[in-house]
């Protein structure tokens, strides 16, 4: 068993050492990001745009995009349903491309442009994706809601720039909007209300304004 | 007011408002980012810190130390609270395990530490850091292990489903023995995590001794008591507040750790503390529905008459847990004299199973919905034909109690006409599109109305708005809009002059958001609020409150007109009610009933299932707000879709956890899985509910879902499963030769 007397290891023995004996480590298997050999957070500058406007911050170099969004800039918009790549609630466009903000950390993001639920649309000033939501029923409890409405809108963008998905039959034809490339692309974006009917339909009937 | 005679004609009746497929009132925030959630509130009190649960790494067993000198030290820590500091809390409303406090470990992932620090990666690098010296004992995991052992307990599942241990009527052995055709099954159900996608989450400040929580939750006053007890502090020193709630599905129907640790890291740190229990801890550190061994047994005669059924469920739980209520349906759902319910509970010591969207009838019509596809079967009888046959307008326990009112056959004949039911293969295995092995299946739903006190206070502005507060929360339900549209029609007003403030504890107590019951009582509720504001406002403007007519913004009697607002130019008009429930419901069996359909694919190769089509046909009392309830009910049938496919909490039997605890190992339906969905509720009203006329559907959805799709993949395939999921490793050996 590791004691207290261990102090004079570092931490990475430590950590290995407590996995291998009656000491556990109590939280296996979750994230083991470490702060530096001093054991003060390491810090680093980044400069990005969100919804045009520029920040810089220095921030913790283990704080992903998603907590930058949520916790400094304080865009709550962009939801936390995992942290892991899983669910998809925290999807923003950075660069035109939608990502999963709690797969990227901050540091990385330097000189990103990133679009959030916030840069879409406001309540009195909707972006016809969240207008189409409402309008459908797209929704229950709203909290996968701006992850759904960031990915659809960037999923559009995919179809038309001719990116092919695994149910896109014909890989030399312009890849249509169907339902079927719709609900295939958006299977990174959970909705445990179980919208997924609804939410289609607000797809689909944005694609159909756009012609 | 009481509600102890039928409803008569109220303005809710004008159905100006109400009963309109209206858009939520809240969509503009929620689409747009800007509805707050628990941890969202940067704005509810400055300085806070961030705190991070640890859980146990065992499932049974003590702690004997725990090592915290390098947490401690650890860059940004505030503090540090540990179970072995903590006397054991006492528990909550309907806790089974206790949330923390004491060295006795009860189940995996149970909270043993919280750690406070100025950010999230150093609260969360500093939890990793503690050393936990465990002693582990012996326990017991694995249900179909334990199954035998099992006791016979009564059961409320405390969501509107109960059983007695055993309920007799007739003689189901004698009458069983002597049918001509019988049936003898046993199915079994897993274990299921609700999977919300807003992880429980508090914010917690102490102000002297009151405490402030601003968390996610469904059930605002039973979990203001809940936190009170746990804490030992009083009452009326707790405010909860939660006006966005990112789903629950009955796992937030009760205080769970991170409402707790966040009050006493907050009291550790002398400072407010928000944390979120991180998606690996949920699955064990909070509840589940409970995985149940069910056998079902059907006697006939050779015309489809069903003279004995008999149901039985055995499910674990920890000590002080429950079990899963899954036979409580059989009571009710078919004729049949001789009959026959029981439960079993054994002891497990995996983590606490609770209430998940309709405990009780969800795992119950999973397999009780098999057990009348294959019965119909074996009778040669549709099996639409075979639930319509064996229809019941009373309680068959007790004959003198009629349903207030039952049209499931209704649903079913509507179901099977819209659905194209004629086009069925009765053989399974017949019908081939390409690569597919396509079937039909169909099931009954079945849940009870449920009523339940619910209060609410109404104001009148000298603008002439209605604001709406009551502490009622909006879990997806769509709460924010009926409500408003009770108020509207209540006080002759449109959508946009009403303002609904919900959620927070310093409102009149609401029923709250469970057992399908929120949206009735709480409508009601508002209701009873309106009657009498009408009755204040009809007072101050001078007219007979019988008399007077609200509409358009206006009071009216006779050829007098006021506007409603001159009621309020001398200050505001404020009215607050309860309604309240007389003996109704012990009268006349309320419940709420579907016919769900679903067409699948099989792949002939593979056993790949897919979703092809879906139907609910609903009788469940006035819709309120027909586009809401629709996406209540479609939301319900992505879970069923899901309970038949794919939900699996995977039991490690010798560590005993769940394994698969998150969202990539729990898989949960996705976009790719569900296919269009069609609803239709019939046009019904039932006066004997409240003056709203309406029921519940929200669980209803979900009742019996899962079964239409198993009952579709037998027709498919002729390969019956009675094991849920039915992953295609159970069919692939057996798919039928010659593809
Ligand atoms: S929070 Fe990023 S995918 Fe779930
Ligand atoms: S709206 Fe609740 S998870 Fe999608």
């Amino acid at each position: 068993m590791v004691g207290s007397d261990d102090l004079n290891l570092n931490r990475r023995d430590l950590m290995v050492g407590a996995g291998a004996c009656a000491a556990m480590p109590a939280m296996p298997g979750t994230a083991k990001a470490q702060p530096g050999p001093d054991g003060n957070p390491v810090e680093f500058q980044v400069s990005l745009t969100v919804n045009g406007k520029s920040h810089t911050r220095n921030v913790d170099t283990r704080t992903t995009l998603l907590d930058l969004l949520r916790e400094n800039l304080h865009l709550t918009g962009t939801k936390k349903g995992c942290d892991h790549g899983q669910c998809g609630a925290c999807t923003v466009i950075v660069d035109g491309r939608r990502i999963n903000s709690c797969l990227t950390l901050a540091v990385m993001q330097e000189g990103s442009s990133v679009t959030t639920i916030e840069g879409l649309g406001q309540p009195d000033n909707l972006h016809p994706m969240q207008a189409a939501f409402i309008k459908h029923d797209g929704y229950q409890c709203g909290y996968c809601t701006p992850g759904q409405i960031c990915s659809s809108v960037a999923m559009l963008e995919e179809i038309k720039a001719g990116i092919p998905s695994h149910v896109t039959a014909d890989l030399l034809a312009p890849v249509q909007p169907t339902e079927t490339e719709m609900r295939e692309r958006m299977s990174g974006n959970i909705c445990r209300c179980g919208a997924y009917s609804n939410i289609v339909e607000a797809i689909t009937e944005v694609v159909e304004r756009q012609g | 007011m009481k509600f102890d005679t039928p409803a008569g004609t109220s303005p809710i009746d004008q159905l100006k408002v109400i009963g309109r497929p209206t858009d939520r009132i809240d969509g503009k925030y929620k689409t747009t980012g800007t509805a707050p959630y628990a941890y969202e509130r940067h704005d509810a009190v400055p300085n806070q810190a961030y705190g991070f649960v640890l859980g146990s790494a065992i499932a049974k067993g003590r702690i004997d130390a725990m090592h915290l000198s390098d947490a401690r030290s650890a860059p940004g820590v505030l503090a540090i609270v540990t179970t072995l500091d903590t006397p054991r809390l006492g528990r909550g409303r309907m806790n089974a395990a206790y949330l923390f406090g004491g060295p006795v470990i009860q189940h995996y992932h149970q909270a043993i530490a919280v750690v406070v620090a100025e950010t999230f990666e150093q609260a969360r690098a500093a939890a990793h850091l503690i050393r936990v010296d465990y002693r582990q004992e012996p326990g017991k995991y694995d249900l179909e292990a334990e199954a035998p052992h099992a006791e016979p307990v009564a059961s409320d599942s405390g969501e509107g489903s109960g059983a007695p241990h055993e309920a007799r009527i007739g003689n189901f052995e004698e009458a069983f023995a002597a049918a001509p055709v019988k049936l003898d099954e046993s199915y079994t159900t897993s274990d299921e995590s609700h999977a919300m996608m807003e992880p429980h989450a508090t914010i917690a400040a102490w102000n002297g001794d009151k405490l402030t929580l601003w968390t996610s939750n469904q059930m605002i006053a039973w979990g203001k008591g809940s936190i009170a007890k746990i804490l030992g502090i009083p009452a009326e020193n707790v405010r909860l507040d939660a006006p966005y709630v990112g789903g629950g599905f009955g796992g937030k129907l009760f205080i769970r750790a991170d409402a707790v640790l966040a009050a006493l890291g907050a009291k550790a740190a002398g400072r407010p503390v928000k944390l979120a229990l991180t998606r690996p801890l949920i699955a064990n550190n909070t509840t589940h529905r409970p995985a149940t061994i069910q056998r079902i047994r059907i006697g006939a005669n050779p015309d489809g008459t069903i003279t004995a059924i008999a149901h039985e469920s055995t499910s674990g739980n920890l000590a002080d847990g429950k079990p899963e209520t899954a036979v409580d349906q059989t009571r009710l759902l078919y004729a049949g004299a001789n009959r026959l319910t029981a439960l079993r509970l054994a002891h497990l010591d995996l983590p606490e199973g609770n209430a998940m969207r309709a405990p009780g009838e969800a795992p119950g019509l999973l397999a009780l919905e098999i057990a009348m596809d294959e019965m119909a079967e074996k009778l040669g009888i549709d099996p639409v034909q075979f639930r319509i046959i064996n229809d019941t307008q009373v309680d068959p326990e007790k004959p003198e109690r009629r349903f207030s009112h039952r049209d499931l056959v209704g649903c079913l004949r509507h179901g099977a006409e819209r659905f194209g039911w004629d086009r069925r293969q009765q053989q399974p295995g017949h019908v081939r599109d390409g690569r597919w092995l396509v079937g039909y299946g169909m099931a009954v739903g079945f849940r009870n109305n449920l009523l339940t006190k619910s209060a609410a206070r109404v104001r009148l502005d000298g603008r002439g708005m209605v604001t709406v507060e009551t502490d009622m929360t909006d879990i997806g339900t769509g709460s924010y809009t009926i409500l408003a549209q009770t108020a509207a029609e209540m006080m002759g007003v449109p959508l946009e002059m009403v303002n609904v403030r919900l959620g927070d504890s310093a409102f009149p107590a609401s029923a709250g958001s469970g057992g399908q019951w929120g949206a009735n009582n709480s409508t009601a509720g508002v209701y009873a609020a309106c009657v009498k504001l009408r009755e204040a406002v009809a007072a101050k403007l001078g007219f007979n409150s019988a008399e007077a007519v609200f509409a358009d913004n206006e009071v009216r009697s006779g050829n007098r007109s006021v506007p409603l607002a001159a009621a309020a130019s001398g200050g505001e008009l404020v009215a607050e009610d309860m309604i309240e429930y007389g003996d109704l419901a012990k009268k006349q069996q309320q419940s709420t009933f579907a016919g769900h359909f679903a067409e699948v694919g099989v792949d002939a190769a593979t056993a790949e299932i897919r979703v092809r089509r879906m139907l609910a046909v609903c009788a469940a009392g006035r819709i309120l707000n027909p586009k809401s309830a629709r996406s209540q009910v479609i939301g319900a049938m992505t879970m069923g879709v899901g309970a038949a496919l794919m939900e699996k909490l995977a039991v490690d039997t010798k560590r005993g956890f769940f394994v698969n605890h998150d969202l990539a190992g729990y898989e949960v339906p996705v976009h790719a899985d569900i296919p269009h969905q069609d609803v239709v509720f019939l046009d019904e009203v039932d006066p004997m509910s409240s003056p709203m006329k309406a029921k519940g559907v929200a669980e209803l959805g979900i009742c019996g879902v899962g079964a239409a799709v198993a009952n579709a993949v037998y027709n498919a395939t002729g390969i019956r499963v009675r094991d849920y999921p039915l992953t295609l490793d159970k069919l692939i050996e057996r798919l039928p030769e010659a593809v």
